[in-house]
């Protein structure tokens, strides 16, 4: 007499190792995989080793409603330099401590204060174009800590890119082929249900891209001497769920799709903005409120924002919650769409 | 005997084409039975109705005199004309795969020995000849050790050699008492393999019944094949056809026949007598040839 659940099991775990086996056997593609992403942090990195980049980046806390121009303050206008607002203090506080922006204004309180960092030249020099702009002074709050390397920053993207577009190809596209050649329609013919067939193609692809990308995180972080201030087991965890959310995204695109040339349309029309988007090569702090807000809706800005809080912040699972609770909630809406939309076959 | 299958009064439209209209048989235990006819008939949406892949517009299919439930493909076994199989696994591996899927499951040493695969056994998939390939597909329908096995045009593609020994396997099956529905524009393999065939053209069901008791039914006569140049002296009355590069008279009487080709000087160095086939039968039921 059979088990349901036992049956359910054993058709799952098939599936998954058979898929498993059919990618690591794939040569190329593992290679592809796991030395695209370490040649291309090694390219940044040796590209950006030298001295900092050209721009200024200021950011201002203002009240709600009073624009970020010359009649707040004369330096507001100055040439070459990119002031943004600022919500929080701390947080902003942060970053002129890792240099990853040049100085901190405060008009929120006065009279207006600004941070500067002691060790960053940048700050100095801006702190004499402030002076020469005239206006009505600002209080001198001194703040000091080591410039977070650009590497350090752009590593975390780098890699979230690698899991991304593995995630979302490495699903949408094989499930697409399998529906091409008629390889879903035989699995149709079996007892293995639609549920099972997309989890196991789910649980291979996770196992596979963490396996892939640990290894990639642990060559980079040899090489490069990456900064991680916090915990490697919520940096896994978070990864795992980012890298299950987009996953899911992919079974949602490859549902019903039997063209490979259309699958990949759509996924590049899906990655390729949110490499601009969720901010994987340059910050996007100062970038429009709108754009903000909608990168807000893509898993790859909770992974890069939260590893970055990781690994240069040291900022614990309470911090990334809200990271992990977007993850979590986007990871279910795809489950359920994907598999409410799969179809075995072709129309 | 009760019927294993049956198909009653099955339709399938898509759109503006009615694919199957109105096809009703039973298909006994034990037997292989046969669905014929040309490209476009409607066979594979009728046996994919009978495989509980397609659900028909109207009509139903009965397993054992029940309504086709959850656990019907279990109990089946399919083989379809193309299928894909998982790149970079070997035949051992796709069929430890499969086998996996099902909970009542034949030893994959018997299947190995039943389907001949022992020589390909390690070998990736994607390096197999077309028979290779169908043999591992045929095993593949039958890990789960099926009450009813399908096969979709099976042969479809193989040269003849291959598809003569994928015939002895499906009689080793069939020796084994399995159940067989088998959809094929090959009409050879239909009278070898078959018990019991239908006829379908236009989705339409226009004949069935055992191969020899159909062509006994539509003929009493059999075919004397000569070369066309011989066509020029056959004018004392005989009915004759021209095909090709030969020329066909069909006649009840041999000997008589024979005798008159003698009388008007034809040649019968290159004469052939053969006995009526399906292919005959279905020129005859619909007045196409059948691979046209």
């Amino acid at each position: 007499m059979s088990n349901p659940v036992l049956d359910s099991w054993r058709r799952l775990r098939a599936a998954t190792w058979a898929r498993s086996l059919e990618f690591i056997r794939d040569k190329s593609a593992v290679g592809w995989n796991v030395i695209f992403p370490v040649l291309l942090v090694l390219g940044i990195g040796y590209v950006f080793s030298g001295p900092g980049q050209p721009m200024f980046k200021v950011g201002v806390l203002a009240p709600a409603g009073v624009a970020l121009d010359a009649k707040l303050h004369p330096f507001l206008a100055t040439p070459q330099v990119q002031f943004y607002r600022e919500e929080a203090g701390d947080a902003a506080l942060h970053k002129v401590q890792l240099q990853r922006i040049d100085m901190l204004l405060d008009f929120s309180a006065s009279p207006g204060r600004y941070w500067v960092n002691e060790q960053s030249p940048k700050g100095k020099l801006l702190e004499q174009l402030m002076h020469g702009a005239g206006g009505a002074p600002l209080q001198r709050q001194a703040t000091s800590g080591a410039e977070a390397r650009y590497v350090d920053w752009v590593t975390p993207g780098v890699l979230g890119m690698n899991m991304m577009f593995g995630c979302l190809f490495g699903i949408g596209y094989v499930i697409v082929r399998y529906r091409k050649n008629g390889y879903l329609k035989r699995l149709n013919a079996t007892p293995l249900r639609a549920f099972e067939f997309l989890l196991a193609q789910l649980l291979s692809r996770l196992l596979l891209v963490m396996a892939i990308n640990s290894a990639v995180y642990t060559a980079c972080r040899l090489l490069l001497h990456l900064r991680m201030e916090g915990s490697y087991w919520d940096l896994l965890l978070l990864a795992t769920l980012a890298a299950f959310s987009m996953i899911a995204l992919g079974l949602v695109v490859s549902a019903r799709i039997s063209s490979e040339e259309l699958a990949g349309g759509i996924l590049n029309v899906i990655g390729t903005p949110m490499v601009v988007m969720c901010g994987v090569f340059i910050s996007i702090d100062g970038a429009p409120h709108f754009l903000q807000m909608a990168a807000q809706l893509l898993p790859l800005t909770h992974l890069l924002n939260g590893a970055r809080a990781i690994m240069l912040d040291g900022a614990g699972l309470q911090q990334i919650a809200p990271n992990l609770l977007a993850l979590a909630a986007m990871s279910a809406v795809y489950l359920v769409l994907g598999a409410a939309l799969f179809k075995w076959r072709q129309d | 005997m009760p019927a294993v299958l049956e198909a009653r009064d099955l339709v399938k439209h898509y759109a503006r084409v009615r694919a199957v209209d109105g096809i009703g048989f039973a298909v006994q235990e034990g037997s292989c039975f046969g669905l014929l006819g040309p490209n476009g008939a409607g066979k594979s949406t009728t046996i994919e109705m009978l495989e509980g892949l397609l659900k028909p517009t109207s009509g139903q299919v009965l397993f054992r005199g029940a309504p086709l439930g959850g656990h019907y493909r279990e109990r089946v076994g399919i083989q379809f004309q193309s299928t894909a199989l998982q790149e970079h696994l070997t035949t051992s591996e796709n069929l430890r795969f499969f086998s996996a899927l099902y909970p009542r499951r034949r030893p994959l040493h018997e299947l190995v020995a039943l389907c001949r695969l022992e020589e390909f056994l390690d070998r990736d998939t994607s390096k197999l000849s077309g028979g290779q390939r169908q043999r591992l597909l045929l095993a593949i329908a039958l890990v789960n050790q099926p009450e009813v096995l399908f096969l979709d045009e099976p042969t479809t593609g193989l040269d003849p050699q291959a598809r003569r020994n994928f015939w002895d396997l499906v009689q080793g099956v069939k020796a084994q008492g399995k159940t067989i529905v088998l959809t094929t524009h090959y009409m050879e393999e239909a009278y070898l393999l078959c018990d019991h065939i239908v006829i379908v053209d236009h989705g339409k069901l226009i004949a069935q019944g055992s191969p020899a008791a159909l062509l006994a039914e539509h003929f009493d006569d059999a075919v004397l094949e000569l070369p066309a140049a011989e066509a020029g002296k056959l004018n004392n009355g005989m009915v004759y056809k021209q095909k090709g590069d030969t020329v066909e008279i069909h006649t009840p009487d041999i000997d008589k026949t024979i005798a008159g080709l003698q009388a008007v000087g034809a040649s019968l160095a290159h004469l052939r007598i053969r006995p009526r086939t399906l292919e005959d039968l279905f020129l005859e039921l619909t007045g196409r040839e059948l691979r046209t």
